[in-house]
């Protein structure tokens, strides 16, 4: 249990557009010997070197879909991943059988995210070691039917009003390594990557991300944040160095009030921590709030380098929904997966916990044998 | 002592003047073109309602062709809200007016009229002067054969010329033409070789209809080009093979000219440097003229931030005007310094990229001790924002009360939510700029801008403007 440290990462001030503010990340020294997997710069590898580089490790984040599999079937990224070689195939897919017209629909090699609800699952299917196989026959259910019959609260990024926009006019600072996003000053994500060639390659994506049901309802309800205008008092300024210290106060002042205030939500927590995967001196892992219900929570994946410095970063940040089905997950994950046990712990009785494991989409974990009879022992002390 | 409606009135007047500069109805960085033109609709509207003769005045004003052509529609709709004096008034700016616009918008502005049922006695008399005066008719029939038929039939005019009125209703009922331009089109149905003798956009419809390939053709048509359709047509056809197509950069207008250097590659422009830079520094010696170096010591902020790419509509719009600022004011100056807010130092080569450190800049600026500063930016200081504000409301009141250094802001784009070109501080003039040509006279409009100017003062600005302009037209008319 530790907190998220952005040492390394120093923010700069924002860019508002509507309810959007978007918080950019500098890296004085970009890391160098983690890059994103050269495939993946897809249209703006116009605008970065991928030219032939010293040795490093690649990493795909999870989620992105491209063609890695010998027979030209997209396949998406199961998990964020790294690699020695720049070329083999990641570990971990996940096959995407599309319906015949989408597929056409899409260009063959171009770089996407997964469709938001199979994306959300695969997260929390990987933080809780969900079994695999029922995840694939998931996904086939999901894409055949649309929107699956268990609608999950969860927006891609074109859906959250403004948010194209507030992209499209950003201006990406020349070192920027990443971002922080907040709708109506609630976080809703933050994105770093080692290295300013991949943000500017992978900046657009945000927009096929997926946010939040709350960050979706800020941005459709919220009328515009307000700017942080600097303010200078002109009392003590009597010459040009005064003024020019002045000014580098400002820029310290909103660094310090930012990472103070507006991001405790997400520093000042303790996370559990998994680590997935070690390569070189990189380190992968997850990491889990504590599911406090009612207050902010994030998910997210991270690569650290021997120093514990944030390579990469991408958080999502839970919705109410999501907090409450994560903690009674981890309650029972807590209790060894034990019914009864977990049921004493949350202070119900076996039947509710059974009722509430349904209501909150879990019911195809439980038997439906086991659930009928939990059903009916409610019904019946219902009516008595 | 100016009443608070007149303090108003100049106001509204300068606000509409920037809009009426700078907004092209087209989409920009952070509007779209519904946005720009919801806005502009408003402005005119508002104008119009409240102050009819100055909203008239502004046509002696460099604003853009789009919105002289506005005004000029609104003004003809409601003539009768217009007294008589007003209508003479009126009449003479217009006509001035309508001389100096390129003839398709003329002719896009007959038809607009046409189709809001506009056929005063007013309008069909302009429409017949402006016919009237047109150097030769029969170009027009040939190049704007669809906006003359209209207009002739909208303003029930008879054209001078015998052959104009059966070229133009029913063309190819005649076996031939005695006027050997309508003859060449008469020709050009039939005969492949006659059409590279029509202007170049009525050649280019008979190219496609003979099924001529394009680099053939414009290898052919190229001494027909005008000036900007050579500029606009080069690369295209280079890239076709077509290397008849060669623009002479030396006669370029300014504007045109950056934005054509920032339309190439960096390594074209890396391998033409001498050529390009020699371009813009005679067009730019050109626009200054006789005002050369007697600007003293100027400092420039200019702004090559993300936001100076515009839009798809004006493409890199915003940043051809700083570039074109660049080389006007390192003409007019006598010591010149140009700062980037990218803080890159190699002019040819800059691309829109990054943030808008304003703030940072001005101070650098201000360090250069300049007697000018002139500030070429959209106005949206995000890095941090509102810093570039603090700097010079601290500067001038504390640190320049003396107004030692004088300071102007001037901004290429119309921001459609506020009506106007996004301010820096209140301290600082502010004015829309479309082509950098106009600067030196922008720089005199936006004395205005700064505190309470009076609306009299005003008023004789546009008076001793339209004075200008109508004796420059009646010289010309003269000759």
């Amino acid at each position: 249990m530790t907190t998220l440290d952005l040492t390394g990462l120093d923010t700069i001030p924002s860019q508002v557009w509507g309810a959007v503010r978007l918080v950019p990340l500098v890296r004085d020294e970009p890391v160098d010997d983690l890059r994103l997997r050269p495939q993946l710069y897809g249209d703006a590898a116009g605008l970065v070197e991928v030219g032939p580089r010293q040795a490093y490790v690649s990493y795909i984040p999870h989620g992105f879909v491209a063609t890695w599999t010998h027979d030209g079937t997209p396949a998406a990224a199961y998990g964020t991943q790294m690699s020695a070689d720049g070329n083999s195939a990641p570990a971990a897919t996940m096959g995407l059988r599309f319906h015949h017209r989408m597929a056409r629909r899409q260009a063959k090699d171009r770089l996407r995210f997964l469709p938001m609800h199979l994306a959300l699952e695969g997260y929390l299917a990987l933080h809780f070691g969900g079994p695999s196989i029922a995840w694939e026959e998931w996904s086939q259910r999901a894409i055949r039917q649309g929107l699956s019959p268990r609608v999950e609260e969860a927006y891609v990024g074109t859906e959250v009003h403004g948010l194209g926009d507030a992209l499209r006019i950003f201006e990406i600072h020349p070192n920027q390594c990443g971002v922080m996003l907040y709708v109506a000053d609630a976080l809703a994500a933050v994105f770093a990557v080692p290295h300013p060639d991949d943000y500017r390659a992978l900046h657009p994506t945000l927009l096929q991300d997926l946010y939040g049901e709350l960050i979706h309802h800020y941005a459709t309800l919220m009328p515009p944040v307000q700017e942080f205008q600097a303010r200078i008092p002109d009392a003590q300024i009597r010459s040009l160095a005064h003024l020019r210290t002045a000014v580098a106060d400002q820029e310290r002042a909103w660094t310090h009030f930012h990472d103070t205030t507006m991001a405790t939500g997400l520093l000042e927590h303790m996370y559990t921590w998994q680590t997935v995967y070690r390569m070189g001196r990189f380190t992968l892992s997850r990491f889990l709030p504590a599911f406090r219900p009612k207050q902010e929570n994030h998910i997210g994946e991270a690569i650290t380098d021997d120093r514990g410095r944030i390579a990469y970063l991408k958080t999502f940040r839970l919705s109410e929904n999501q907090v409450r089905r994560g903690h009674l997950l981890s309650r029972l994950a807590a209790m060894g997966w034990h019914l009864a046990d977990a049921a004493a712990d949350l202070g119900i009785d076996e039947a509710q916990l059974g009722l509430r494991l349904e209501s909150a989409g879990f019911g195809f974990l439980l038997r439906q044998d086991v659930l009928d009879a939990y059903c009916k022992q409610e019904r019946t002390r219902n009516q008595r | 002592m100016d009443s608070y409606g007149d303090l108003i009135a100049a106001d509204d007047v300068l606000l509409f003047v920037n809009a009426a500069i700078t907004s092209t109805g087209q989409r920009e960085f952070r509007s779209d073109a519904g946005e720009q033109r919801l806005s502009l609709d408003f402005l005119h509207a508002y104008m119009l309602g409240n102050y009819r003769d100055l909203y008239a005045g502004v046509l002696a004003l460099d604003i853009n062709d789009y919105n002289a052509v506005l005004i000029i529609r609104r003004l003809l709709e409601t003539t009768h809200e217009a007294t008589a004096d007003q209508r003479r008034s009126e009449g003479r700016l217009i006509a001035c007016r309508l001389a100096m616009l390129p003839p398709q918008r003329v002719y896009g502005l007959f038809d607009a009229l046409r189709r809001a049922r506009v056929n005063n006695r007013r309008t069909r008399a302009i429409m017949r002067d402006w016919l009237s005066a047109r150097p030769d008719l029969a170009f027009d029939a040939v190049k704007y054969r669809s906006g003359l038929k209209r207009a002739l039939r909208h303003a029930h005019l008879a054209p001078a010329a015998e052959e104009l009125g059966p070229f133009v209703f029913a063309p190819l009922t005649r076996k031939r033409y005695a006027t050997p331009l309508l003859e060449t089109w008469r020709r050009a149905h039939y005969e492949k070789a006659a059409l590279y003798e029509l202007p170049f956009t009525a050649a280019e419809g008979f190219a496609a209809k003979h099924g001529i390939p394009r680099d053939v053709f414009l290898q052919r048509i190229a001494p027909r080009m005008t000036r900007l359709e050579t500029l606009r047509l080069q690369e295209s056809a280079h890239k076709r093979g077509a290397r008849g197509v060669q623009a002479d950069l030396t006669r370029m207008p300014l504007t045109r000219l950056a934005a054509y250097v920032l339309s190439l590659p960096v390594e074209d422009r890396l391998r033409r440097r001498h050529e390009l830079t020699h371009a813009l520094e005679s067009a730019a010696d050109r626009v200054a003229g006789s005002h050369r170096g007697s600007w003293g010591k100027v400092t420039a902020v200019l702004d090559d931030s993300f936001s100076a790419f515009g839009s798809a509509h004006k493409r890199r719009r915003p940043l051809a005007v700083a570039l074109a600022c660049h080389y006007l004011l390192a003409a007019l100056a006598g010591d010149y310094t140009g700062l980037w807010t990218s803080g890159r130092t190699d002019v040819l080569l800059t691309y829109p990229y990054g943030p808008t450190p304003l703030g940072r800049r001005i101070l650098d600026a201000l360090d250069t001790t300049p007697s000018r500063l002139v500030i070429v930016s959209d106005g949206w200081d995000n890095a941090p924002p509102g810093l570039a504000a603090e700097v010079l409301r601290i500067w001038r009141t504390r640190l320049d009360p003396e107004r030692r250094t004088s300071i102007v802001h001037v901004n290429p784009v119309y921001d459609a939510v506020d009506f106007d070109v996004r301010r820096l501080s209140v301290t600082v003039p502010t004015a829309g700029i479309r082509d950098a040509e106009d600067l030196p006279a922008l720089v005199e409009l936006a004395q205005f801008t700064e505190g309470r100017t009076g609306l009299a003062e005003l008023i004789t600005y546009l008076d001793t403007r339209a004075a200008r302009m109508l004796s420059g037209h009646n010289q010309g008319q003269a000759r």
